[in-house]
């Protein structure tokens, strides 16, 4: 993708570094790691906070596809891996403190011996309580044109590269785990299908209202809790220690998105798209009622079988989702709600 | 190609669906095939999916409860 536009001095400082090879510019990488010094301890709310989101993507990105005109190199170079750890430990604390409050009083199956189909159930229990505002249901019923764009901009942040940050996660994993969290991402990258991978059907779906669907196109428009939502992922996908929060999100991730996708196609067939347009949304409902079994039993329920101190990494994975995604849904809202966008601008009214 | 037949299996999943992975057809009572994309498949037990035979997640809005296995 392109190099976004910077939202603060971090990553204005990030950006000054990338236009170099590594090794070229000690002072540019002096002035980042100054920076980011100067800016963490002023920051009161990392989860919402625009320059340091955008810059953890930024930095997870040259693991992933990279960025326009970014040497490959500086996916290893050891400052930017130094600067992104510095951003990853705070970040990390303000989602283990966010997920503690979405948890609440959680009944625990009593360890040890907790076996699978225990876990599943705890995770099924969270999932059905997940009683934010609803998203879903607006999209079906309210939504305007321009709301569903909206809607369609935000999520695709992640959708437009689908399943790739738990993809990291499968040779941290061994045996019955492993086999459920390759089953489960061979069907998200269209067994074997290239147009039938769910980022395709994505960037499908965003064609048929007119939107650009490159990757990274809408980065800019976006808040810092839409990046923070993917941020998560990219975090517990790259640090094979959180790979139990990584099933834990998968497994949420699945469990609470049949009946919202059904609601998502609903709401799109009522703007008169047909299923060029709703394929996306109609394939993740049957979908993910496949997938929910399997992440919540053999993913995340198998890996506490195989490593039962990992239990609590996995409820953390999961309701470390609930309360990011929540929170997002819970801006989209609001902005709705006072008549404006929950975009950081509006999206110009034609097309 | 893998010469060893593939095994088929039904998980029985509690308060759930089927899911059915391995070799193995759907079809219709006359034989035709029912539309299918995915290799392993979840199929619907509690009769509220919207896509049957195909599950979609409808069981865990009307508390569907299965019997706990006997053991």
């Amino acid at each position: 993708m392109k190099i976004p536009a910077a939202r603060g001095p971090v990553s204005t400082a990030l950006f000054n570094v990338l236009k170099e090879l590594p090794g070229m510019d000690g002072a540019a990488l002096e002035a980042l790691h100054r920076t980011v010094a100067g800016h963490l301890p002023e920051t009161l709310d990392i989860i919402g906070d625009d320059d340091l989101q955008l810059t953890l993507f930024c930095l997870y990105e040259l693991h992933y596809s990279g960025l326009e005109g970014v040497g490959d190199e500086w996916e290893w170079a050891p400052e930017l891996i130094r600067v992104r750890q510095r951003l990853e430990k705070p970040f990390e604390a303000a989602l283990r403190e966010a997920a503690a409050a979405a948890a609440g009083n959680l009944d625990l199956p009593a360890e040890p011996g907790v076996t699978s189909d225990a876990v599943a159930d705890v995770l099924f229990g969270l999932a059905a309580r997940d009683t934010g505002p609803s998203l879903s249901r607006y999209v079906a019923r309210k939504a305007s044109l321009g709301q569903l764009k909206e809607f369609l901009i935000h999520k695709s942040i992640y959708q437009l590269k689908e399943a790739d940050p738990h993809t990291f996660a499968i040779p941290r994993l061994s045996g019955r785990p492993k086999a459920a969290l390759v089953e489960i991402q061979a069907d998200e990258y269209g067994g074997g299908r290239p147009e039938r991978m769910h980022s395709a059907l994505f960037a499908r779906t965003m064609r048929g209202l007119g939107m650009e669907d490159g990757y990274g196109a809408y980065v800019d428009a976006v808040p810092a809790v839409s990046l923070a939502a993917v941020n998560l992922m990219s975090l517990f996908g790259l640090n094979r220690r959180l790979r139990g929060a990584i099933t834990g999100h998968l497994a949420i991730y699945e469990m609470t998105s049949s009946q919202p996708n059904r609601l998502y196609g609903r709401g799109f067939r009522r703007h008169g798209f047909d299923t060029d347009v709703t394929h996306y949304f109609d394939e993740h409902v049957e979908a993910d009622a496949v997938h929910e079994q399997i992440a919540g039993r053999d993913l995340a329920g198998g890996l506490v079988e195989a490593e039962p101190h990992l239990l609590a990494d996995v409820l953390f994975g999961a309701t470390a989702v609930m309360a990011v995604d929540g929170r997002l849904s819970a801006h989209i809202m609001q902005s709705w709600e006072n008549g404006g966008t929950s975009l950081r601008q509006a999206l110009p009214a034609a097309a | 190609m893998n010469q060893e037949p593939t095994e088929s299996s039904i998980v029985v999943c509690p308060d759930g669906p089927l899911i059915v992975r391995g070799d193995f057809e759907l079809v219709t009572p006359s034989g035709e095939p029912v539309p299918r994309d995915r290799k392993t498949v979840a199929l619907c037990r509690c009769g509220a999916s919207a896509i049957k035979p195909y599950c979609d997640g409808t069981h865990k809005m009307i508390k569907f409860r299965t019997e706990p296995p006997s053991d």
